[in-house]
């Protein structure tokens, strides 16, 4: 712990010294931040920082790039990064996805940054400037400390940042604000000028920073939200034409706040509640799709008996519970499993192809899903599978035996490391399919019998004793 | 009765007629044999329908495990298996010692579902198990007493064994044991013998030894199929029904059966070195004395015999009290006999009590009390002496094998509840001959009165069934001579046999029948007695199944006025286990809990249900009746992090180890004497509250178990013993709370890890405590410290 933050602190400070050497090689030197603005959300263990800049072309010719900077331990622990422009005055604002990628710069000058540069939809030309919205979202990013915390204790972690933006680009003036869960604060370092109100933080306006000054601050808060991160999610979807999708949810659930240590005592769990196991959790909520059937929770030891189902025509609400409550470091697994109607998911395309249309993502609310692996079985004998995803994901085909299968299914398997309910959005397997293999195992279940029958026929009609 | 009385002329017209009944009553009887197979298979899935789908009780979880273990890693691996999670730190050799019929059978049906691409799991393979046995077993108690007495027989004896509750109790779905796939194996097994016996065939003899195998490969209880049959065999020729018949079916049985017993390797060389099958051997002897005897006789005059009887004799008695001298010699030297602690106490039923407090201690292994006959057996209990009798007219062969299979049954029911299990399938089968007999007297009564003495050949359809049954037994009958000339005919030359031999014993038959009528009025009132007495047998049946036998006793529930509430505390304990403790921790508990822990929670255990190592199971005895000190030094010695206790108190739960600690004491106290009972309890009393002695409020047991329970309702009220606990603010100074669960059934705790330094206050203290207790445990830690 004490190693890590003077890490932090040493590396921050070959920063500083690394800035005075390379500071006149930075690459696209048009751009001029007029206005920045960041708000960072701690209030989960989902940290969601929410960057306004206005960008202004201040170099001769029109550039279209605009390019983002991050610390490594910022990028290694980036789950999503999104930008969006902002077009009109006023109320009548509009946002517009811009794509963003990942890049390197050769002649970049601290030599650990990370780059992402933003594609605006037009040029921009010298002298005009744009708003831009950036949205980071970071996980596990939060660290525990003390590390390990009684039953009765709350939960106290430390949030690293630095007070001025990173960026390559000159900012004129730029403000940040840290809004916290809850007032209580431990203690938070002050780069003036700084004041804190209620939950919230606030540092700046700070004025004309030359690009990549950065000035590490942490803040020591109360966060009792739970920290429950999925390990492991491996969805499975199997499409049966007979009118069916069956979805099987394997969960690795762990409770990535601070560790417990020592005692669990139930009686104090059980008495006092509100001052033991503050940053435990005993209850999921899971958001399945409407119409769902044959709801089952269990674990590899048998059912769990501890789970709800609401639903209505909108949508169906599972509130699960997993066998104890989890305190930090505590792990539990189990599975979800629920029947869906074919037809609210199955479409056919205007190519005679057929698709699935899913929610890529994971049922349970405010999770963090480490790695989640989809898996779309296809039905036995359809082909050319091919899945549109909104994302980048990782993705490859298996083949998969079932019920009487002879020739296998195909499976689509999907894979996307650090998930989070932003990412939650629709994606689509398109595969052929010819009804007439629906009828394949019906029809060899028959005969098989059939000829089950024809052998008995025939073996009461054949005397095989050798004497008469 | 079935056939038109005396007309030669007749002869076609009564072949094809009776060729349509037989083939019209083999349809039925099929039919009806599906649906009781069906019955059994469906009667056994209350537990599944109102619990879950689930692995019930304690030692189905081991034969869960070992089945999946056979499930991944094949059975070369499994004959190879070294288990280092139990019995720690010895280990056990789980190829070698357990019973594998059970789990090579689950473990095949699940290879054979998966190669034709099924994907079912292991559970739910093992799950289902239980209930296709049943079938299968009740489809082979029909196959046995269609052997002894007709088809009519023997479809009620397999309807009646399919809704038994005594087995039932053993084969709900879930009910992974042994006894789930024995029973079928155990009739089978016997109906071949009876097949062989009344046909005389090497086939179905060879057929026997495989079956016997089987039955060997699964269940201990095999010992009773090896004692029975050469009783059996030994009646027979005490009451002179030798013949060569009797010879195929009991001599490749001993041969064969031997062999094959031997290559279990449970069994190997017990098979001829123990003495419970000492008995097949000796029999072995005398038949084929007697078969030589029969050979001599045979081909000399009766005066030359004589001579040669007195000669054998008196040279035979010299040699044989010689011989038995030995052997008498030899097993006094062993320790126990020869016998098998087990096999031991159903000789002498108080044989365990006395010395082995840890087969004294399950409750299976108690005789059972007469509600328990009630429960179990229920009507048959009244139709059984009906049976008898109807196994007397006549006697055959079969049936003094059902007579003497009933007798020993009934008696080693007697001895241990478990054994009520062999008694059931025995029961079912003499019950099913007396109900299908008072069937058909009355209904031939009935018809015989209906349609007067001319004309009875008119044919009832109701009395088919009975009536081929009969048919078919005289058939056998009058075959037997034949079919031992010939081995075994061909199915179609049997068939024309039995339409020759069937006209004269119809004949005598109806002639019998005539005298027997009874009054129509009692006839049909005793049949509605007979159908009520079934249904009465049917419902309590159903209720056995749905309300007494179906709870998986890892899920407890209970119905109160918002509701059902269920107590899910065995498996929250074991999950939490598995998922938040180090794989390779141990976990002491009673050895009950073993088999759950090793399955459900994957941690290594000291002492588990299979008590092979009874010094074992008593150190942890005596760590939980120890005070906590000494408790922390015998698990410490033994590598234990955490220790599981199971306590009913805040719910109500009897079973729990403050209910089961006596046995702790008594079992630790035979092999430590330190520990002794008086100091457990007030004036021969067994209390918690505030006259229990100080050991007691001291020991381990009590300290887990009650550990700030008194914080729960500001009394410390125990809900199963209905009192105040003794002892209310104590606390812990080797042992932390790691867990409990919501219900507080599952505590676990964990050892503090061991100090430093050994202070000068408790060295003291420890001196104190060894002076009066000196276990070998302590002398042994003793020699590790040198600096103490």
């Amino acid at each position: 712990m004490e190693a890590r933050i003077r890490a932090r602190v040493n590396l921050a400070l070959t920063f500083f010294a690394l800035l005075f050497f390379v500071a006149g090689s930075s690459p696209p030197r048009q751009f001029v931040i007029s206005n920045a603005e960041r708000r960072i959300d701690l209030s989960s263990h989902i940290i969601n920082v929410h960057l306004t800049l206005k960008v202004e072309n201040a170099g001769t010719r029109s550039a279209s790039e605009v390019v983002l900077a991050l610390t490594p331990t910022e990028v290694d622990h980036l789950a999503m990064v999104d930008a969006s422009a902002i077009k009109g005055k006023r109320k009548k604002t509009t946002s517009v996805r811009l794509e963003v990628k990942p890049t390197e710069l050769p002649d970049a000058p601290p030599i650990d940054t990370k780059y992402f540069t933003i594609y605006l939809a037009n040029p921009l030309n010298s002298g005009e400037s744009t708003t831009l919205e950036v949205l980071y979202v970071f996980t596990h990013f939060l660290e525990p400390f003390p590390a390990e915390i009684a039953q009765s204790e709350s939960q106290l972690v430390f949030y690293h940042d630095t007070a001025l933006i990173l960026s390559p680009y000159h900012i004129k003036q730029q403000t940040t604000f840290i809004k916290t869960p809850s007032t209580k604060v431990e203690s938070f370092i002050r780069m003036e000028p700084t004041n804190r109100v209620g939950t919230e933080i606030k540092y700046g306006p700070y004025e004309d920073r030359p690009p990549y000054s950065i000035s590490p601050i942490h803040v020591h808060f109360e966060n009792n939200s739970p920290f429950a991160v999925v390990e492991e999610l491996v969805q499975e979807i199997e499409i049966s034409h007979w009118g069916n999708i069956q979805v099987t949810e394997h969960y690795k659930l762990i409770h990535a706040g601070a560790r417990h240590k020592g005692v669990f005592s139930r009686v104090d769990y059980q008495s006092r509640q509100s001052s033991n196991g503050a940053s435990s959790f005993r209850y999921l909520l899971a958001r399945l799709p409407p119409r769902v059937h044959s709801v089952y929770y269990r674990d590899e030891i048998g059912n769990i008996s501890s789970s709800h189902l609401r639903t209505d025509s909108l949508k169906s609400e599972l509130q699960i519970e997993p066998r104890y409550p989890l305190f930090g470091g505590w792990k539990a697994t189990f599975v979800i499993g629920y029947g869906l109607p074919l037809q609210d998911f199955l479409f056919e395309s205007s190519d005679d192809k057929r698709y699935l249309n899913f929610t890529f993502g994971c049922p349970l609310i405010g999770m963090v899903v480490d790695k989640l692996t989809i898996k779309v079985v296809l039905p036995e004998g359809s082909t050319d599978p091919s899945p549109v995803v909104p994302f980048p994901v990782e993705h490859h085909l298996e083949a998969k035996y079932s019920s009487l299968d002879v020739v296998g299914r195909t499976v689509v398997v999907l894979e996307k490391k650090n998930f989070v309910p932003m990412h939650n959005s629709h994606f689509q397997v398109y595969y052929s399919f010819k009804p007439i293999f629906m009828l394949a195992e019906p029809l060899m279940l028959a005969s098989a019998f059939f000829m089950l029958f024809v052998a008995c026929v025939a073996y009461i009609h054949i005397d095989l004793s050798i004497r008469k | 009765m079935a056939a038109p009385e005396t007309s030669t002329a007749a002869v076609p017209t009564l072949y094809t007629n009776n060729t349509l009944r037989n083939a019209f009553g083999g349809v039925l009887s099929f039919f009806i044999l599906l649906l009781i197979g069906v019955m059994a298979f469906s009667i056994r899935l209350f537990s599944v329908i109102k619990y879950e789908s689930v692995i019930h009780e304690f030692d189905p979880y081991f034969n869960y495990r070992v089945t999946q273990f056979l499930a991944k890693n094949g059975i070369y691996e499994f004959w190879n298996w070294f288990d280092d999670r139990t019995w720690y730190p010895l280990g056990r050799v789980i190829g070698g010692t357990v019973y594998p019929g059970l789990t090579l059978t689950a473990g095949t049906i699940w290879w054979l579902l998966n190669s034709l691409n099924i994907p079912l799991s292991v559970e739910t393979v093992c799950v289902f198990t239980a209930p296709i046995f049943s079938a299968f077993a009740s489809w082979a108690t029909y196959l046995l007493t269609k052997e002894v007495k007709g088809t009519g027989a023997g479809l009620t004896a397999a309807a009646l064994l399919a809704m038994v509750p005594s087995y039932i109790s053993r084969s709900v779905a879930g009910s992974y044991d042994n006894e789930a796939v024995a029973i079928f194996a155990l009739i089978f097994t016997f109906y071949l013998y009876i097949k062989t016996l009344n046909t005389g065939s090497l086939f179905y003899a060879t057929l026997n030894s495989i079956a016997y195998f089987y039955m060997v490969c699964s269940w201990g209880g095999y010992t009773f199929i090896i004692n029975l049959i050469p009783m059996h065999v030994l009646l027979c020729i005490v009451t002179g029904r030798f013949s060569s018949r009797l010879y195929i079916a009991y001599a490749p049985l001993v041969v064969l059966g031997t062999l094959l017993a031997a290559l279990v390797p449970v069994v190997g060389f017990n098979a001829v070195m123990t003495s419970e099958h000492f008995a097949s051997f000796l029999v072995f002897i005398i038949i084929h004395v007697v078969a030589f005897v029969y050979y001599i006789k045979g081909i000399l005059s009766p005066k030359m015999f004589k001579v040669a009887v007195t000669l054998v004799v008196s040279v035979g008695l010299a040699v044989c009290c010689a011989v038995i001298a030995v052997l008498i010699a030899l097993v006094a030297s062993s320790p126990t006999k020869g016998w098998s602690g087990r096999s031991l106490s159903l000789l002498d039923p108080t044989y365990a009590s006395k010395y082995i407090p840890i087969i004294a201690s399950v409750s299976e292994h108690q005789p059972p009390t007469w509600p328990s006959y009630f429960m179990d057996i229920n009507v048959l209990a009244f139709l059984v002496p009906a049976g008898i009798i109807a196994c007397f007219l006549p006697l055959s062969d079969a049936s003094s094998f059902v007579v003497l299979y009933i007798a020993t049954s009934v008696y080693f029911s007697g001895v241990m509840v478990r054994l009520m299990l062999v008694l059931a399938p025995a029961a079912c089968i003499t019950s099913g001959i007396a109900l299908s007999q008072a069937f058909d007297v009355f209904t031939g009564s009935i018809k015989f009165q209906l349609t007067g003495a001319s004309s009875n050949t008119e044919v009832d359809a109701a009395e088919t069934s009975s009536s081929t049954a009969e048919s078919q037994t005289d058939a056998v009958k009058t075959e037997k001579p034949e079919e031992t000339a010939k081995n075994r005919p061909s199915r179609k030359s049997k068939k024309k046999e039995r339409e020759h031999g069937e006209k004269p014993s119809t004949e005598a038959k109806a002639e019998k029948k005539r005298l027997l009528a009874l009054p129509l009025e009692s006839s049909v009132i005793s049949l509605l007695l007979l159908v009520l007495l079934g249904a009465f047998y049917v419902v309590h049946c159903v209720w056995a199944a749905a309300e007494a036998y179906s709870a998986p006793s890892i899920v407890l529930t209970s119905r109160s006025h918002d509701g059902l509430h269920v107590f899910d505390d065995f498996r929250e304990a074991y999950a939490w286990l598995r998922h938040n403790t180090d794989v390779d921790d141990k976990v002491a508990s009673w050895w009950d809990y073993g088999y759950q822990t090793t399955a459900m929670a994957n941690r290594t255990v000291i002492v588990d249900n299979n008590t092979w190592n009874n010094t074992h199971i008593a150190t942890v005895g005596t760590a939980m009746s120890s005070p906590e000190r000494a408790a922390w030094e015998i698990f410490h010695s033994l590598d234990v992090k955490y220790v599981l206790v199971v306590f009913g108190g805040l719910v109500g739960y009897p079973s729990d180890d403050i209910n089961k600690f006596l046995w702790m004491v008594r079992i630790g106290g035979g092999v430590f004497p330190h520990i002794k009972e008086p100091d457990y309890l007030r004036d021969g009393q067994y209390r918690i509250d505030s006259q229990a002695t100080p050991t007691m409020l001291n020991c381990l047991m009590y300290k887990l178990s009650y550990y700030r329970f008194v914080e729960t309702d500001g009394k410390g009220f125990d809900r199963v013993r209905q009192t105040e606990i003794g002892k209310k603010y104590f606390k812990l100074t080797h042992f932390e709370e790691a867990f409990t669960t919501h219900h507080w059934m599952v505590r676990i705790y964990k050892l503090k890890p061991p100090k430093n330094r050994i202070r000068g206050k408790t060295k003291k203290s420890k001196s104190k405590t060894s002076s009066t207790t000196s276990s070998p445990k302590r002398s042994g830690t003793k020699k590790k410290n040198p600096w103490q």
